[in-house]
């Protein structure tokens, strides 16, 4: 099991290494929503400040929602969906090893983001602790349920605009529950956001056994 | 002896439009049965079917002991299937993906290594991206990452497709050598001389029905390339 997770994984973040598109598109991508975001709210700092939490986290949304659609876009490409289901790897492993590589992505993406947020927000980034297992825990999360939705929409013509219709309304909690643990860490009052973090975790907890359950009926009809 | 297929009144369905309408076959272990018909008849279908790639709808079906409607996933994992595409990853390289598909069906990198160099390709191609591969090359790659998992029935839809006469040859041989360690293969393809030449049986498919099915002479079928 833990073999075919690591070999899915392996894979996966082999194709981007080579392809580079979360390098030159998604990472850019994800810098110019931030940089518009500020053009946007420029005029009044305090506002874009105050924003930076909620900005942040749906810039991760927006550069998730790509990295995740990037990652069924490699399988459907010439049949590699029905070489999967040929081959003897378990589709719980699958899952796994799809949804380890999807937020490996995502959390070099936030590292990205945070760096981002710093320079053009000139936001003050503290509690480390809380923003560490923030970031990890909502990214588990996005990935997670962006894997699961993602094989729902890889067999229909009309996934690439489907996914983001089914997958932003399930990733709400994950949005405010990130932004209010960002808000608490950023304004020195760490403890406020620890439980923020505990319905994150749950989130990604419930999704990952959700996932490993699903995702081969799921497959099944892609 | 049991069959390695044995369908009766076998349905599968193309969204509604049903591709195959009550198919009736047996396959013997070791036998190389062509299946034949023109355009839409249902060849690719009928090896979807049995590759467990395509739900059963109606008639009972049996592949290598395992019911096709309950045990699917048990067929996959034993058989090798080479469709219209290839299932590999263009961003990776010829290597990589060899690699890739046989540690995923339990063989090992030898076995990779194995099929990559019966088909030419642990040359300069090894470690060229599938992306810049022409058609017969990929076709070439996924033909080794199906004989690098050795499997116990080839299910093959024109794997002489975009193949130059010596890769054709190869596959030719390769299938007799196969079938002669037991495995048993069935192969949908235009190339009816060379299938001839290789098949017990032809199986001609009009329509998604069994319109014949007859014993290819034996002088005939045992001409090796």
């Amino acid at each position: 099991m833990f073999r075919d997770v690591a070999l899915v994984a392996g894979k996966d973040l082999r194709i981007e290494w080579r392809s580079r598109v979360g390098i030159n598109q998604i990472g850019p991508f994800a810098v110019l929503v931030l940089v518009l975001f500020a053009f946007a709210l420029d005029p009044d700092r305090g506002v874009l400040a105050k924003a930076t939490p909620g900005l942040y986290w749906i810039a991760v949304l927006l550069c998730g929602l790509l990295a995740i659609q990037r990652a069924f876009a490699v399988e459907v490409a010439d049949g590699a969906t029905d070489a999967l289901r040929l081959s003897g790897i378990e589709p719980a492993a699958l899952f796994l090893g799809k949804t380890l590589a999807v937020a490996a992505q995502l959390l070099v993406l936030a590292a990205l983001l945070l760096v981002g947020v710093a320079v053009l927000y000139s936001a003050t980034l503290g509690g480390w602790p809380l923003l560490m297992a923030t970031v990890v825990s909502a990214s588990v999360g996005i990935a997670g349920a962006g894997t699961l939705y993602g094989v729902l929409a890889a067999g229909l013509r009309v996934r690439e605009t489907l996914l983001p219709l089914l997958l932003l309304p399930v990733l709400a909690p994950v949005l405010i529950g990130a932004t209010r643990a960002f808000e608490a860490a950023l304004a020195g009052t760490p403890a406020d956001g620890w439980p923020w973090f505990g319905w994150l975790a749950v989130f990604a907890v419930i999704y990952l056994v959700a996932g490993a359950a699903l995702f081969g009926p799921l497959l099944e009809e892609a | 002896m049991q069959p390695v297929i044995e369908l009766r009144g076998a349905v599968a369905l193309l969204g509604r439009f049903p591709a195959l309408a009550g198919v009736d076959l047996a396959v013997a272990p070791g036998e190389i049965v062509l299946v034949q018909g023109p355009n839409g008849a249902g060849k690719s279908t009928l090896l979807r079917l049995c590759a467990g790639l395509l739900p059963l709808r109606g008639g009972e079906g049996r592949v290598l002991g395992a019911d096709l409607r309950r045990a699917a996933r048990d067929v996959r994992r034993r058989v090798g299937y080479l469709g219209h595409r290839t299932g590999l990853y263009e961003e990776l390289s010829v290597h990589d993906n060899l690699q890739f598909w046989a540690r995923a069906s339990g063989a090992d990198d030898a076995d990779a290594q194995r099929a990559m160099a019966a088909f030419g390709l642990d040359g300069r191609l090894r470690d060229v991206e599938v992306a810049r591969l022409s058609a017969g090359q990929r076709r070439r790659v996924a033909l080794a990452a199906l004989v690098a998992r050795r499997p116990e029935l080839w299910l093959l839809d024109e794997p002489h497709a975009a193949l130059d006469h010596d890769t054709r040859d190869l596959v030719d041989r390769l299938v007799l050598e196969a079938a002669a360690a037991g495995a048993t293969v069935l192969l949908a393809t235009h190339e009816h001389e060379r299938a001839d030449a290789m098949a017990q049986r032809t199986v001609t498919l009009v329509g998604g029905v069994v319109t014949s099915d007859t014993a290819v002479p034996a002088t005939e079928a045992s001409r090796v390339p």
